[in-house]
């Protein structure tokens, strides 16, 4: 059941319209022959995202409200190949309501400072949901494009395409040797953030994750939580993206993320896993089985609490040992046992002012003000009794 | 003569004195200190002076001041403390200051290798460039930093243009000192 399923609220306004409603190019379906996404045992999802700049403004921290307007109108005009071909949907963000903003950071759509940002702004989504434009974040285009599983040099390529289909009517600034300029001064150069979004129960249930992350961390990389910058780790999921967007290409940084680094990453969980199975059978069992029969019978259920059973559920699906889940399912449940899927799915009348605040909440995982436990848990039980 | 770290009661063990537009200043710091301002301390003991980069808070506040980007007015210390750029020719304006901490920030990497739009074509100006890195290899093998000499001249060599004998006995000299990077000029 995705988060519009078959009952669609009737849009308040214009800008209601423009929301996601399918998770299905998000997450791709198991077939009959197994798992379709590369190494989605593993990894989650796949993520590139370009930072791109117009000569002639300033930088959006910088530009007046009618030059933010002008550019979203310039981006708004350009043309704009790959996934957008097919459809584009345009979001004015600032005229949001605060909960369709959740639901767009939710879904990795857009970053947690675009949800709250104080400019002018909107953000192109195709019509697949997997390939999104911000204006104004904090360069004045940001391209981004997500997949499941480990799927890096594919999108990789979709993203040069439309890279220079935007280059094609819109002017980005360069310097001969810093690269693509961008506000900030870490990111210049290709100005490509790649990322992988790792699941990693069995490194924590072994206590290797901090090696995990010193390792990182020896190869330059970031590791971050659920939804990237500024979030915390939460249900054993990790984002690993680079740090270095000078002096070395595109190319080569996705080929090391798609050949080298994933795989040790994914080498290293799959080990641990297995001397989960060797070691103790019984007891990985016990916490995937444990996991599944409170999630399949509670009546209250808080987020952490779903993003933790649900990684072990996950684990135990990627395993073989949890036969009657898919892990397509539980990857559709860890979008939608959110706080702003969630309160849409339920046809919850939007309160404003609450949504506001839970906008404002700093951490998404919280969600004190619209945290339904109870349609949370129901929503739950019905995916996992199905 | 013992002094403490500007920063810490540690003993100092950098020292620096800094002549900027005929205004005169000190710096001292602990070996944590100097290392975390990117000061590039000998692996043996014992103090040695390392003329480094002109760090910005040694520098007088007046004639901070007095540079802004001509286009969007912002200043260095101003991009400092927002960590933004107030604009795409604050790069050109700040060019020295602002590739100093984009090196720290990207592992050393001194400049861009990739995709770039077709209009730049044009901007690439190798020649430019190369005089450019050229010139901050001769200032860091003056200052003593090997490391980042060796690092602009394999930048240097990067670009494929010939390097100047004597500056390719320099970067030589450099590589046998410091990394063990080889470098034959292309």
């Amino acid at each position: 059941m995705s988060a519009s399923g078959s009952n669609p609220q009737p849009p308040r306004s214009d800008a209601d319209r423009v929301v996601p409603t399918s998770l299905d190019a998000l997450i791709e379906r198991d077939n009959a022959q197994g798992l379709i996404a590369p190494d989605s045992d593993c990894v989650v999802s796949s993520r590139v995202r370009l930072a791109r700049n117009l000569i002639g403004y300033p930088f959006v921290h910088r530009a007046t409200p009618d030059q933010l307007n002008d550019l979203v109108h310039r981006v708004q005009s350009a043309r704009m190949s790959g996934p957008f071909q097919a459809g584009v949907r345009w979001v004015n963000v600032q005229a949001t309501a605060a909960i369709d903003r959740l639901l767009l950071f939710e879904r990795n759509l857009i970053s947690r400072p675009f949800v709250e940002s104080p400019h002018p702004r909107c953000v192109a989504i195709s019509s697949d949901e997997t390939t999104s434009v911000m204006v104004n974040e904090e360069d004045h285009l940001r391209l981004q494009m997500l997949a499941p599983g480990l799927q890096l040099q594919p999108l990789a390529s979709r993203m040069f395409a439309l890279d220079a289909s935007l280059e094609r009517s819109l002017e980005f600034s360069f310097h001969p040797r810093f690269g693509y300029l961008t506000a900030c001064p870490t990111n210049v150069g290709t100005g490509i953030r790649v990322s992988a979004m790792l699941h990693l129960p069995a490194l924590i249930m072994l206590d290797e994750i901090d090696r995990m992350k010193r390792a990182a961390k020896d190869m330059h990389l970031a590791v971050r939580g659920f939804h990237g910058e500024g979030t915390e780790a939460i249900g054993d999921f990790f984002q690993v993206s680079n740090q270095t967007t000078l002096g070395r290409s595109e190319i080569d940084l996705v080929e090391e993320f798609t050949l080298s680094i994933v795989p040790q990453f994914v080498a290293y969980e799959r080990t641990a896993r297995q001397t989960l199975v060797e070691r103790d059978p019984a007891s990985l069992d016990d916490r995937v089985f444990r996991a599944l029969g409170i999630l399949r019978s509670c009546r209250l259920l808080a987020l952490e609490e779903s993003l933790k059973f649900l990684s072990r559920i996950r684990l135990g699906v990627a395993l073989g040992r949890v036969s009657d889940v898919t892990l397509a399912q539980v990857d559709r449940l860890l979008v939608e046992v959110q706080p702003a899927h969630l309160a849409r799915s339920m046809g919850h009348e939007l309160n404003t002012a609450q949504d506001e605040e839970l906008a404002k909440d700093a951490s998404p995982h919280t969600g004190k003000n619209r945290d339904d436990r109870a349609a949370r848990a129901t929503m739950v039980r019905a995916s996992l009794n199905a | 003569m013992q002094r403490e770290c500007d920063c810490c009661p540690e003993i100092a063990v950098v020292h620096e004195t800094l002549v900027r537009d005929g205004v005169k200043s000190e710096v001292h710091l602990c070996v944590a200190h100097a290392q975390e301002r990117g000061y590039i301390l000998p692996s043996s003991e014992g103090p040695t002076l390392i003329v480094s980069k002109l760090l910005e808070q040694t520098k007088p506040v007046a004639v901070r001041a007095a540079r802004a980007c001509p286009v969007c007015a912002m200043t260095m210390a101003a991009i400092r403390a927002a960590g933004l750029a107030g604009c795409p020719q604050c790069y050109s304006f700040f060019e020295g200051d602002l590739g100093l901490i984009i090196e720290r920030a990207q592992g050393g990497a001194t400049v861009h290798v990739g995709r770039h739009p077709e209009h730049a074509g044009e901007l690439v100006d190798r020649a430019a460039m190369r005089n450019k890195l050229a010139k901050e290899l001769r200032e860091a093998v003056s200052r003593e930093e090997y490391e980042r000499a060796a690092r602009l001249r394999d930048a240097l060599l990067q670009l494929g243009v010939p390097v100047d004998k004597n500056e390719v006995d320099i970067a030589f000299k450099i590589g046998s000192q410091g990394d063990e990077k080889d470098g034959a000029p292309s």
